[in-house]
């Protein structure tokens, strides 16, 4: 059995009175690319988000089950919820640069955190970017202005963003979905060498994007996980008729 | 189609009378104070203490005295008003609590100045014991400008997409290392139009300073925070009504300076604000 860097346990959550997650329980192995993937509304942009927290920002939201990092229960009273987002980072569907230069967009999180170090920067920035397979394309403007890249490098950068942190995992929700092919090959190709440090788990933006990075697969169907496994195999050979529907294209 | 094509005419000449009746009354005052005033603006009228019963010489304790008050109001109102703004809107929940604070703002920006003065005479002045003083002063034109800061602030900052606020918290930033590095400088041009809107509002008032700063005839700078002082729109008002045997040329010498003031204020404020909005970007 592989590495488990976190642990999902019977993880129910509504936004008031509509219910978006039902029971979920799943275990997503470390140094590997998670696939949640299914139709929309399915709860996995909410799971993503459930994650790191992010719904801490949602008035009416309401969670029950646990959610474990390294065996730590990540909504135990009095964690430090900062410093578990810089663990666990996250990469929105649309790209959205802070106002600022490309060297400030990614620098943004280490100076949150309290880094000053000039030098230390320069490095962080320069990895993140070759990370993020965007360092060729930027390297001799990093002090101009983040909103002047194209669609597609502006997503790479938001993907060095995060980086930047070093995180343990990295949450993806459709971050491919509003590129071009090329820009996502890109995008692909780089998390494909980033899964031999990173915990990545990826909402995909269509279903061949799925089967071409997953090592696990999980299939959400409103609200419900209906199945989940290691390698191709959900896409080949899934166990319920309803995950074959799916993959088969006769919904979705 | 004839009738068509004449009614619009008539319709745009409608229109642009409403246009000009806006602007004509606004130039004619202008110019009528330019005018006449142009020929009592030397340095001795800028610089020099009054003299002969404020029938010659200068004004510039009162100068001296609407710029100090503009400041202390200031000093009081933009923190107060900004940290205000910043709790309403991205703190606060909707809660009894919260939206009585804001109509309480809504119905402060309503009410006439002379009330303010009145209540800054009961609270500061005597009950606080301040007396007549700049802090009386600075205070109550404060809490008259405070709606106008909050409310204008709060609308900046609304206007700042929620996304940024989330994309800060996934770096690992707090809540208020967000808008403190995110928000606030992208709503920062909003922000300074509501204060400019305010402060200009403060230093031509004379209502609230009538009981609580303002000195009739004080011919020296102010000394301490808790001394009087003239100020330029009562100034005005003294000179106009209440001095027998005025010329005109000081009482509209000091509408010009007045006028002077504010408008310059008006364009430092325009340029900071259009400074800073070229630098935003969404």
């Amino acid at each position: 059995m592989p590495e488990t860097k976190i642990q999902i346990q019977d993880v129910s959550y509504a936004y008031g009175d509509q219910q978006v997650l039902r029971h979920i329980t799943l275990d997503v192995p470390a140094r590997a690319i998670t696939v949640f993937f299914g139709p929309a509304g399915g709860g996995k942009t909410t799971l993503l988000r459930l994650l790191n927290r992010l719904n801490d920002l949602v008035e009416d939201g309401r969670m029950s089950g646990r959610i474990l990092l390294d065996g730590e229960d990540i909504y135990a009273p009095g964690f430090d919820v900062p410093s578990l987002r810089r663990r666990v980072g996250m990469v929105f569907a649309l790209p959205l640069p802070l106002p600022g230069t490309i060297r400030e967009n990614v620098t943004y999180g280490p100076r949150l955190a309290g880094l000053r170090d000039r030098a230390r920067l320069d490095e962080i920035v320069e990895r993140s970017l070759r990370q993020a397979a965007l360092w060729d394309e930027v390297k001799d403007r990093l002090d101009s202005p983040a909103n002047a890249l194209s669609g597609g490098q502006q997503q790479r950068l938001c993907i060095a963003r995060s980086l930047a942190l070093e995180p343990e995992v990295l949450l993806l929700d459709e971050p491919t979905s509003g590129l071009d092919p090329i820009s996502t090959a890109k995008v692909e190709e780089s998390l494909l060498i980033l899964k031999e440090h990173y915990t990545v788990i990826i909402v995909p933006h269509s279903i061949q994007q799925a089967g071409r990075i997953a090592d696990y697969a999980a299939f959400f169907l409103m609200g419900e996980l209906v199945e989940h496994h290691p390698g191709k195999k959900i896409f080949t050979a899934p166990t319920d008729k309803r995950t074959e529907d799916y993959v088969t294209g006769r919904f979705g | 189609m004839r009738n068509r094509f004449v009614a619009q005419r008539v319709g745009f000449a409608l229109l642009t009378l409403a246009a000009l009746a806006v602007v004509i009354p606004i130039l004619a005052v202008v110019a009528v104070i330019v005018i006449r005033g142009a020929a009592a603006i030397n340095w001795e009228f800028l610089t020099a203490m009054p003299r002969d019963g404020m029938r010659a010489g200068g004004i510039f304790p009162a100068i001296v005295g609407t710029v100090v008050l503009t400041l202390g109001t200031a000093i009081v109102a933009i923190p107060l008003g900004v940290g205000g703004a910043i709790y309403l809107s991205e703190y606060a929940r909707d809660t009894w609590l919260t939206r009585t604070i804001r109509l309480a703002i809504i119905n402060l920006a309503g009410i006439p100045s002379v009330v303010y003065g009145l209540f800054g005479l009961g609270l500061f002045v005597l009950l606080l014991g301040f007396g007549t003083s700049i802090v009386a002063g600075s205070l109550t034109l404060s809490i008259m400008t405070l709606p106008i800061i909050i409310s204008t602030a709060e609308e900046a900052l609304r206007a700042v997409p929620t996304e940024f606020r989330t994309v800060s918290a996934s770096l690992g930033g707090t809540r208020w290392q967000g808008i403190r590095h995110i928000v606030l400088p992208q709503a920062l041009p909003g922000i300074i139009t509501g204060i400019i809107l305010g402060l200009l509002r403060a230093a031509g008032e004379t209502a609230p300073i009538l009981f609580t700063v303002a000195a009739f005839y004080l011919p020296r700078l102010p000394r301490s925070p808790l001394d009087q002082t003239m100020a330029l729109p009562y100034h005005l008002y003294v000179v106009s009504t209440q001095v027998p045997g005025m010329p005109p040329k000081i009482q509209f010498g000091t509408a010009l300076v007045l006028l002077g003031l504010v408008l310059s204020l008006n364009v430092v404020a325009t340029t900071i604000r259009s400074y800073f909005r070229r630098r935003r970007q969404w």
